[in-house]
């Protein structure tokens, strides 16, 4: 098994050059940068174990990322646990959303359109349950008090940060080589492409999906619990809101879906866009939302693989002619 | 019958009002290659969805090696040994047919290396090995046709459903398919398949069971079940069974 083997040499080689990057740089913009690019990925990644290896296009993955959030703030607050130790439960508490959310929507075979659909409507009855609740700080939110310290899980720098968020994009990376080298990935990539087929050859569809779906909505808790520790706040917007869902999802299309690295290019190409578009027209507001939208049109009409998928087009015009149609 | 490995016994299903199988009782013997035929719309497919756990029958039982399994979910059925083919190919078709042909191999291995190494034995089996890194999507008809049969096949199955795998190949193909098909059965995988073909038929089948509006008509040896004037009528219509013998008299007299 070479070719494994060079993916995780890949993965090691990215792990070390992103962790040496606040030895090259104090800057705190570039640091900034490479760690809101790193949680880009994060949510990205997370993303696309159930929508690009698994087809199960989520348009609610906000569901997870604020069950994260929220775990690690309360646990804090109301609970006085150490940062480090809710971080695992905010993981776990997420994971368990989203195997209850895909028990109810797979067992009823649920798919495509009507699963993004319900996905949605979860993340938004959780966004209006944690608006008139009281444990969520209602419409006020929650401030997670600053004291900075590595035991606290809250860092002087913003290294010490992007130190955290690279361990579990790293993880991400993991899970993403173990589902393209291992079974249960063949099996989620085969429930994908067909799953009557897949039936037919032994695989039991229901457990496949759920296991994405638990993975998937961990690494999405891991992102928001992180978030929390970052920013220090969260609400209910933030927390459940469709703009993580959305950021998750075209992060992951426009970079390829079901590929190891596309989400990682996805996210870094959408987050260089949307610094430079905002610091280009800074006083036109939401015109980065603009050009991300055009973007995003016209990978789908040129790239449909994604940025990933470029790689594989120009490889196959090399090939020689007549190859691909005997 | 003691050495059945597949019986099924009084199954019906209807979908509204149209009776797609009615009341069908059949043994498949193990270690024989049999098929099941009939015209369009006679309820083949709907009685091989029924056995493989794709749709729950109304009434009657399926068993398995001895085992009830009505209505059983189809991985389930893989895992016992009893492994379908579509008629309508489905190919996973963003993977290589190595890839795909491990799916099925996954069954019962589950390094992945390991899988892969027995899709390529599969491959060589059903004649797809020099295909084995192309995307699936790239396979023609009968490539397609073929990964269906080696991606179930991988399954190590005990009975083999095989839903028309020589419908829309030319006669070549035909022709170089049909000693694939005889080979699997040869290695002692059990098979019943549904086929149009008749030529296929005619060579390949001990035992033929003919489907005619969702109820068996007729049984037996295939040279028994062409001959026989219900069969004959539920492929050309009412009455030209007589008219053909009378056809045949009038050449001879």
């Amino acid at each position: 098994m070479k070719g494994s083997t060079k993916q995780l040499a890949g993965i090691a080689l990215f792990a070390v050059l992103v962790a040496c990057v606040p030895f090259v740089t104090k800057s705190g913009v570039t640091l900034n940068f490479v760690m809101m690019a790193l949680y880009a990925t994060l949510i990205a990644q997370a993303w696309n174990i159930l929508g690009g290896f698994g087809g199960q296009f989520s348009f609610g993955h906000a569901l997870f990322f604020g069950t994260g959030a929220y775990i690690q703030a309360i646990a804090q607050l109301q609970g006085g646990i150490n940062a480090w130790v809710a971080l695992p439960l905010a993981i776990v508490g997420a994971a368990l959303v989203g195997l209850f959310m895909g028990a109810l929507t797979f067992r009823y075979g649920l798919k495509g359109s009507y699963f993004a659909l319900v996905t949605l409507a979860f993340a938004e009855v959780f966004r209006i349950l944690a608006l008139s609740v009281d444990f969520t700080g209602g419409g006020v939110g929650l401030m997670v008090p600053l004291r900075e310290s590595v035991g606290n899980l809250q860092f002087s720098s913003r290294a010490g940060y992007l130190w955290v968020v690279l361990a579990m994009v790293v993880a991400a990376l993991l899970v993403t080589w173990w589902l393209r080298n291992g079974r249960f990935g063949a099996y989620l990539q085969a429930v994908r492409d067909n799953e009557d087929a897949a039936r037919a050859v032994g695989v039991n569809p229901f457990r496949v999906k759920l296991g994405a779906i638990g993975l998937s909505a961990a690494f999405m808790g891991a992102a928001g619990a992180f978030y929390v520790q970052v920013f220090q706040y969260i609400d209910a917007g933030i927390a459940y809101g469709p703009a993580v869902s959305i950021e998750a999802l075209v992060a992951a299309i426009v970079g390829g879906m079901g590929t190891m690295w596309g989400p990682v290019l996805g996210a870094v190409v959408l987050h260089l866009l949307s610094d430079l578009t905002r610091n280009l027209f800074g006083e036109l507001p939401g015109i980065n939302m603009v050009i991300y939208g055009t973007v995003l049109v016209l990978i789908v009409i040129f790239v449909p693989r994604g940025i990933a998928g470029i790689g594989l087009s120009v490889r196959q015009l090399w090939k020689p002619k007549g190859g691909r149609h005997d | 019958m003691t050495d059945a490995l597949l019986a099924i016994d009084g199954l019906s299903r209807s979908f509204g009002g149209l009776k797609a199988v009615q009341n069908v009782s059949l043994s498949v013997r193990e270690g024989s290659l049999s098929a099941l035929i009939g015209p369009n719309g006679a309820g083949k497919t709907t009685l091989f969805a029924l056995m493989s756990g794709f749709l729950k029958p109304d009434t009657g039982t399926v068993r398995f090696a001895g085992e009830d399994i009505t209505g059983r979910e189809p991985h389930r059925n893989a895992a016992l040994g009893m492994t379908r083919t579509f008629q309508i190919v489905k190919p996973f078709a963003a993977q290589t047919v190595r890839e795909n042909i491990a799916v099925g191999a996954h069954l019962h291995v589950r390094g992945r290396a390991e899988a892969l190494q027995n899709a390529e034995a599969v491959a060589l089996r059903v004649g797809l090995a020099p295909q084995l890194d192309k995307p699936a999507s790239d396979l023609t008809v009968a490539g397609r046709k073929r990964l269906e049969l080696a991606r179930a096949l991988a399954t190590k199955p005990r009975l083999l459903l095989l839903d028309e795998v020589l419908a829309g190949l030319n006669p070549q193909e035909i022709a170089e398919m049909m000693p694939v098909v005889r080979g699997i059965a040869d290695s002692g995988v059990t098979v019943l398949m549904i086929e149009h073909v008749m030529q296929a038929v005619m060579h390949l089948a001990e035992h033929v069971w003919v489907l005619a509006q969702g109820q068996l008509i007729a049984e037996g040896s295939p040279a028994q079940v062409t001959s026989d004037d219900r069969v004959v009528e539920a492929y050309l219509g009412h009455g030209t069974a007589a008219r053909l013998r009378k056809a045949a008299s009038g050449v001879a007299a």
